[in-house]
């Protein structure tokens, strides 16, 4: 054995010393594998494509990962879980990427977590906000920078406490993302705000909603303060009926995603006014880096950042500051460079705690204001993800690893 | 629940009620005359939101008011008319001779196209279109506010329905498309000019998709899910109204509004399903839906298998190729064998449905009901149970037949589309349960950690045994097919009453029919899940459904091996095409369509045919 380990010893210093001069040249590139759902979700999808490859522009225009380039493949998923997995194989097996990051929808997120612990092979979520990707699903390979639902549930939640509001209606999209969301605020609700109870629920199927009925069974039930979680076609609809019946007069509203302007914009001049909204108000932004990143975005794309696309680029990025201190993008070497490891991203320093696999990525907390023919969000702060994260012992209780 | 809220709720019922039936309207009067299941509709009704989401804005921008607004919804409604002569033009005329069923193979491969070409024209953004003018202020009715625009969707049902009806009694072309969807060969021999009469017809099925789609433009925002999510509705509608029937057509979508208004006070997470619902109670007491009547005695469904003496060619051409399958892990590496293995799943799951609507005659739209079940059982019992592999495979099967023996039980008593709709219906209603029951079957999110036993879990190992189980299922549906139970059943498909009269009983052979095949689809359906360590209701879809048809269309529904060239094809293109673009359903789409006018029976019956005439 010893005999073995000292040729190979020997070996690798000789390879050392002769290859590297040109070695140095002809580095392989860092292969990284993408995929996300293109065809179906292009307006969210589409400006995070933009974002990530602003990043790996930029690192390449630098020199690139430890000395090599860093190559994204990238890769359409097909929006079913079936055809995820089978593509993630194919990036692993064919392209023989270090490691994945992407996807759009939450049951997807969910199966590519499962993936990657069968695989052992680190996947990064970029959009599924489901808890259960890093919480009951989670798993050593997996990891989220954005905000879970849980941690921006309870950064609205704070607002509803602040409103007074008592009598709370849900409506939200009836699949994995929208149920998780509704439990977390009918739990985070009845913890913290004394006397609050839900007098009605709606969850009319993704994209199908019938609007009018809706608004009206939820008027019938006179709550004073109402948490969306419709996006897309199902809020513009919902706003639009909402708006004609008066339903949103004299309301609390909370609404999560609502203030990111892939949801924003749709809606044009008829953003519901007063909606309190986790959001991006990327055009009131000062902080020089962050303001950097804007710029060469807008300068690159001739088009205004969305919240996807500034995920995009700090997935990226911190990949990128991560296989340099990893010193590799080896699996195992990623994972422990990653865990509990200090960011400092655009958005400022950025944590990824251990225990979970989730990152302390905050969200833009503010109200919906109308500004000439478009929306955009007024009285915002920046909460950071820290305080709202779940806690180590749920973590701990929840968590099969 | 004071008065006021019920007429508000049922008035917003009857505005759903309005617009919903404008556009299924044109799917049923399609249907009656060409007998074509157009999935395109959707995709027109969608063409027709962008359409004016796009257009009405600048002309409003031209002159503000009523008048240009409306001519707008005209307009538009107009040119998705235009659009749909140019389907008929192109596409279906060429196909009209084909076995039934295959225009739909072709519509399909209009969806995806359409799906793409939205994006790349429209842009990837949702459209909001602008607001009725003059009709934007709400009303006040019994204190509560009520949209105006509304009320005026809900006159603009009946206003349809009466132009329709106009169109239908008092106009040559109306007399001719009635007596189409009567009798279509009487049509054609009384030399009424036939492609004059499909042209009208996908004209003014395609206007009214377009004026429902345009109507939609101050509620809805266009948006790129629009066409799947309104098709299925409007199935549901023309099957429920009886297939043709303009006026069943209506009352259909009156209930399904009602339904839908009230029924989210009740169970708030119902609308998933409680359209499907109402469809399998309509079917099981009336089979023909409302107002539809039996289709014509020697039905026009009869394609499929034909008798044909067995080749020993045949038989060593399948062991060669057995053969070969089997060698394939010594020269692949492991992507290609996932690939190889899904495609002998579907290669199965299509040849189950080749036993219902190849030999049986019996079209089934929701065939992923059993595969689903089959995976679901498998997952349920490494869930639960905590079962291995080996336990659970044949727990799926069992699931999968009693499954099939249930809805069979329900869906024997009928006959053509209205069988196929209902066998569409209890695939959603299945649906609808993996998804809702979040406690069992762990909802959208499904079962994951479903993996294979470890002397099975190397790619290798798993291939050869998805190679095994398919293969020997295959053989088995290919016995079943050539002995005196398949012979009974396709006796059956040619003609009903004479099989009655030879004293076989039908309905049972075709309830043991649906079993076999649902057991199959099972195998098929927990093979796939141990495959990729995961269910979910995905698997349970309309989508799942689609791809068995399509692959079973594609390879050809007259002969044996085509579903599982079919499935090879079919299975391949996706997986090629995906990962070079992301216009992969516009290629898919376009390679569909090509395959359908270059293979008008089907890969295999085609090539079939090519061989025998030059014989």
């Amino acid at each position: 054995m010893a005999k073995v380990s000292m040729a190979r010893w020997f070996a690798l210093g000789l390879a050392l010393a002769l290859g590297a001069p040109t070695a140095q040249a002809q580095q392989p590139p860092i292969k990284i594998g993408e995929l996300n759902s293109y065809a179906k979700w292009a307006a969210f999808t589409v400006p995070y494509r933009n974002g990530w490859q602003l990043a790996q522009d930029e690192i390449n225009a630098k020199g690139g990962v430890l000395g090599r380039k860093l190559e994204i493949i990238s890769r359409e998923d097909g929006s079913t879980t079936g055809d995820t997995t089978r593509v993630a194989e194919e990036l692993v097996t064919r392209e023989g990427v270090s490691l994945l990051f992407g996807s759009f929808l939450s049951n997807v997120g969910v199966a590519m977590a499962d993936f990657a612990n069968q695989k052992k092979i680190v996947y990064i979520a970029a959009e599924p906000l489901t808890d259960a990707v890093t919480m009951a699903q989670g798993n050593r390979y997996t990891f989220r920078i954005r905000p879970n639902n849980f941690m921006q549930v309870g950064m609205l939640v704070e607002q509803a406490k602040a409103s007074g509001a008592k009598r709370w209606a849900i409506v939200a999209p009836n699949y994995e993302y929208g149920q998780s969301a509704a439990q977390v605020f009918k739990r985070l609700i009845q913890e913290r705000v004394p006397g609050a109870e839900i007098v009605a629920e709606q969850y009319p199927a993704l994209g199908k909603i019938e609007a009018g009925p809706t608004v009206s069974a939820i008027e019938q039930a006179k709550p004073d303060g109402i948490f969306n979680v419709l996006f897309g076609p199902d809020l513009t609809q919902f706003v639009r009926e909402g708006n004609t019946r008066g339903l949103f007069e004299k309301k609390s509203i909370l609404s999560l995603l609502t203030g990111e302007p892939e949801w924003l914009l749709p809606l044009k001049d008829e953003v519901p006014e007063g909606w309190t909204v986790t959001g991006y108000p990327w055009d009131q932004i000062t902080e020089p880096k962050h303001k950097a990143f804007i710029d060469a975005y807008r300068a690159k794309f001739n088009d205004t950042p969305r919240l996807g696309s500034l995920l995009g680029y700090m997935v990226v990025t911190m990949i990128r500051d991560t296989i340099e201190r990893a010193g590799s993008a080896e699996t195992d070497a990623f994972i422990k460079a990653m865990q509990d490891a200090k960011f400092d991203t655009v958005i400022g320093p950025v944590t990824m705690r251990g225990s979970d696999h989730q990152a302390s990525m905050g969200a833009w907390v503010g109200k919906l204001a109308l500004k000439g023919a478009t929306g955009g969000m007024a009285d915002w702060t920046y909460k950071d993800g820290t305080p709202f994260m779940h806690s180590e012992a749920e973590v701990k209780a929840v968590r099969k690893d | 629940m004071d008065l006021s809220f019920l007429i508000i709720q049922s008035l917003s019922g009857l505005a759903s009620a309005s617009s919903l039936f404008i556009t299924a309207c044109g799917l049923t009067l399609v249907f009656g005359v060409t007998r074509i299941v157009n999935f395109a509709h959707g995709s027109l009704y969608m063409i027709g939101a962008y359409t004016a989401a796009t257009l009405l804005p600048r002309l409003l921008e031209l002159s503000y008011g009523p008048v240009s607004f409306w001519t707008g919804i005209l307009i538009t409604a107009l040119i998705v008319g235009a659009i749909g002569v140019l389907i008929e033009v192109l596409l279906l005329r060429r196909i009209y001779g084909a076995p039934e069923l295959f225009q739909l193979l072709a519509t399909f491969g209009v969806v995806l196209v359409v799906q793409d070409l939205v994006v790349q024209v429209f842009g990837p953004q949702d459209i909001l279109g602008p607001r009725a003018p003059g009709l934007r202020a709400p009303v006040e009715i019994l204190g509560r506010r009520f949209p105006s625009y509304e009320l005026a969707l809900i006159a603009a049902g009946p206003i349809v329905l009466g132009f329709v009806w106009l169109l239908l009694r008092k106009t040559r072309f109306g007399i001719l498309v009635r007596a189409a969807t009567q009798d279509r060969d009487m049509v054609a021999s009384l030399g009424v000019n036939q492609a004059l009469l499909f042209t009208g017809t996908l004209f003014l099925g395609a206007f009214l998709a377009g004026l429902g789609g345009a109507l939609q433009t101050p509620r809805v925002s266009a948006n790129t899910g629009m066409d799947l999510s309104i098709i299925a509705e409007c199935f549901v509608v023309t099957v429920v109204g009886g297939m043709g029937s303009v006026p069943g057509a209506f009352l259909a979508a009156l209930i399904i509004g009602q339904l839908q208004a009230f029924g989210i006070l009740i169970f708030p997470k119902s609308t998933l399903v409680v359209v499907f619902l109402l469809m399998a109670f309509v079917l099981a007491v009336r089979p023909y839906g409302f107002f539809g009547r039996p289709e014509i005695v020697g039905g026009t469904h009869a394609v499929g298998i034909v008798s044909r003496t067995p080749r020993a060619s045949g038989t060593v051409a399948a062991l060669i190729v057995l053969a070969l399958l089997a060698c394939l892990p010594l020269v692949s590496d492991a992507y290609l064998l996932k690939v190889a293995t899904e495609i002998l799943i579907f290669a199965l799951f299509a040849f189950s449905l080749q036993l219902l609507i190849g030999v049986g005659g019996l079209v089934s739209f929701g065939h992923a009901a059993f595969f689903g079940l089959g995976a679901y059982g498998a997952a349920l019992g490494v869930k639960w149970l905590d079962a291995p592999m080996e336990a659970a495979l044949p727990l799926g099967i069992l699931f999968a037949a009693a499954g099939a023996a249930l809805i069979g039980a329900f869906v024997v008593r009928l006959s053509g589309i209205y069988l196929a709709m209902m066998t569409l219906a209890a695939a959603q209603i299945l649906y609808a349960v993996a998804f809702q029951w979040v406690d069992v079957t762990g909802g959208d999110n499904g079962i994951v950690g479903v993996w294979p036993s470890t002397w099975a879990s190397p790619r290798n190992a798993y291939y050869i045994l998805t190679l095994i189980l398919c293969a020997t299922a295959v053989f088995i549906l290919k016995r079943a097919i050539d002995a005196p139970f398949g012979y009974a059943l396709r006796a059956a498909r040619d003609s009903e009453p004479r099989a009655e009269a030879i004293g076989l009983n039908v309905r049972r052979h075709r309830w043991l029919a649906f079993m076999l095949s649902g057991a199959a689809a099972g195998l098929a359906g927990g093979i796939y899940a141990f495959s990729r360590g995961s269910v979910d209701p995905s698997l349970l879809g309309i989508s799942t459904s689609v791809d068995a048809l399509a692959m079973l269309l594609l390879g050809g529904i007259q002969t044996i091996a085509g579903p599982l060239v079919g499935a090879g094809v079919l299975h391949t293109l996706r997986d090629q095409i995906m990962p070079l673009t992301g216009l992969w359903r516009l290629f898919l789409g376009v390679s569909i369509i090509a395959m359908v006018l270059l293979f008008p029976r089907g890969l295999v019956g085609t090539i079939r045919h090519w061989r025998e005439e030059r014989a």
